[in-house]
């Protein structure tokens, strides 16, 4: 399978790729690690004219301390934010979620910021990033500016950003006494999530976001509501699937997903001390 | 467009479509047949090479990612008549039938061990989950894992 033609620009800075996208406009993707796109292109799902290589922006990969929150740079590849002291330290859900992504060679290539950026439901990070209450940093020709992950993700596979706008960092409140549990239901090793349930509890307050259970990454709003009102774990867990209007596929009817969520969220409580 | 990679150490210089994939650069442009295609949907992990070091599936890459970096494939593990240690464990576990997945299992396996050179059975296992192989049921493959983790 081979992706239709187009023409390739190579982006030297987070400058020149804004440029390039404002030159091209809606003709253009960006491409980071090519592990979501590269797919779709192959498919022929997507057909960019002009296709804009940000994968080499050195400037967009790092994880920093940035006193209440920890920062991390859209290029940032999935194995080096698995393996980096901070985010296991500050944010262990989100590490536990990207070691689950794919397999080790989709994690030497995938990014961050693509994870988020491509807004796929059936996506793990986009659930750590919710239960955690992240924020994203957004560049583009209005200047910079920071959204909660909740507004971002706005419908399948697509987001709050602008076809001229670009994803810059991942922002994370440190939470270095929380526990966590991410767990992820799946018929093979390396495959996507059937559902998946990402949680985290800190000082009694608990974040769950749901993998694969709407047409978007969401949150599990009813859930959290009932812990932080005294529920237990399996009382609270009943209400993971409220609200959900999850797919149905060859994998999962709607029901099975609803019973998922349920199972895994109830589990991923009781493995975080609820 | 013009692309420079240093294939197996020698650097190499094609003229490419950009929509080439890194792949079909390798078996047909660089001539270098060793690394196969299987799903060509990221799924099995035939065409498992390594860029700069780490294996990576190169069916979801294009041969314009690579242009500048280091490409190492199977060819490129031997040093003359004397086989890698990973090659030379996979003959002596009998770790292939057909063979078909073998060069992309051999790349997985020692990045895997670059990684986490004690690597345990669980986390070969674990690790070698991007590879399928439709014979040997793995326990061979493992077991030739361990056998290098082991001897390092
Ligand atoms: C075999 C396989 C298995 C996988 N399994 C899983 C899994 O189990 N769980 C999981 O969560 N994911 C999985 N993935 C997806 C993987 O995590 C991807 O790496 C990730 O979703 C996309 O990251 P990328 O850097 O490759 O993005 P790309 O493919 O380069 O880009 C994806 C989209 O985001 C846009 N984009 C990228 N970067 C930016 C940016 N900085 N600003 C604005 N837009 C941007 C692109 O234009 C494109 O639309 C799998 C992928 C493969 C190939
Ligand atoms: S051919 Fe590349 S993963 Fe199967
Ligand atoms: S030896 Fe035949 S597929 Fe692995």
């Amino acid at each position: 399978m081979i992706p239709v033609a187009f023409d390739y620009e190579r982006a030297t800075s987070t400058e020149q790729a804004l440029s390039l996208l404002a030159e091209h406009g809606d003709e253009a993707k960006l491409m980071a690690g090519g592990h979501s796109l590269l797919p779709l292109m192959k498919y022929r799902l997507a057909a960019p004219a002009v296709l804009i290589d940000i994968g080499r922006l050195e400037e967009l990969s790092y994880v920093r301390d940035e006193g209440e929150e920890l920062a991390i740079g859209a290029l940032t590849r999935h194995c080096e934010v698995e393996q980096n002291d901070l985010v296991r330290s500050q944010v262990g859900l989100l590490a536990a979620a990207t070691s689950q992504v794919g397999d080790p060679q989709v994690r030497h290539r995938g990014t961050i910021g693509g994870a988020m950026a491509h807004g796929d439901p059936a996506s793990d990070l986009p659930a750590a990033l919710i239960a955690l209450r992240g924020s994203l940093v957004i560049d583009g020709p209005s200047g910079r500016r920071q959204v909660e992950a909740d507004s971002f993700f706005t419908g399948f596979l697509e987001t709050d950003l602008g076809e001229d706008e670009m994803l810059i960092e991942v922002r994370l409140p440190k939470l270095p006494d929380s526990t966590w549990s991410f767990q992820k239901f799946n018929r093979r090793a390396q495959d996507w999530a059937i559902v998946g349930s990402a949680v985290v509890v800190d000082q009694g307050i608990c974040g769950v976001g749901l993998v694969n259970m709407d047409s978007r990454p969401i949150r599990a709003t009813a859930v959290e509501e009932a812990i932080k009102n005294g529920s237990s774990a399996a009382e609270a867990s009943e209400l993971a699937a409220e609200g959900c209007e999850p797919p149905a596929d060859i994998n999962a009817g709607m029901d099975y997903r609803r019973h998922l969520a349920r199972v895994l969220t109830r589990r991923g409580l009781e493995e975080s001390g609820r | 467009m013009q692309v420079t990679i240093i294939i197996n150490g020698e650097t190499v210089s094609h003229d490419v479509e950009p929509r080439t994939l890194l792949v079909h650069y390798i078996r047909e442009q660089a001539a270098l047949t060793g690394t196969n295609i299987g799903c060509d949907s990221s799924s099995c992990g035939a065409c498992t090479i390594h860029v700069n070091g780490e294996a990576a599936k190169s069916c979801t890459m294009l041969a314009v990612q690579a242009d500048g970096q280091e490409v190492t494939t199977i060819e490129g593990l031997a040093d003359g008549e004397t086989l890698h240690p990973m090659q030379q464990a996979f003959h002596e576990c009998h770790a292939l039938q057909c063979g078909y997945c073998t060069p992309g299992m051999v790349m997985a396996a020692i990045s895997l061990l670059d990684e986490n050179p004690q690597a345990d059975e669980e986390e070969i296992r674990e690790g070698l989950e991007g590879n399928l192989c439709r014979c040997t049921g793995y326990h061979n493959i493992v077991k030739a894992v361990l056998q290098v983790g082991s001897d390092q």
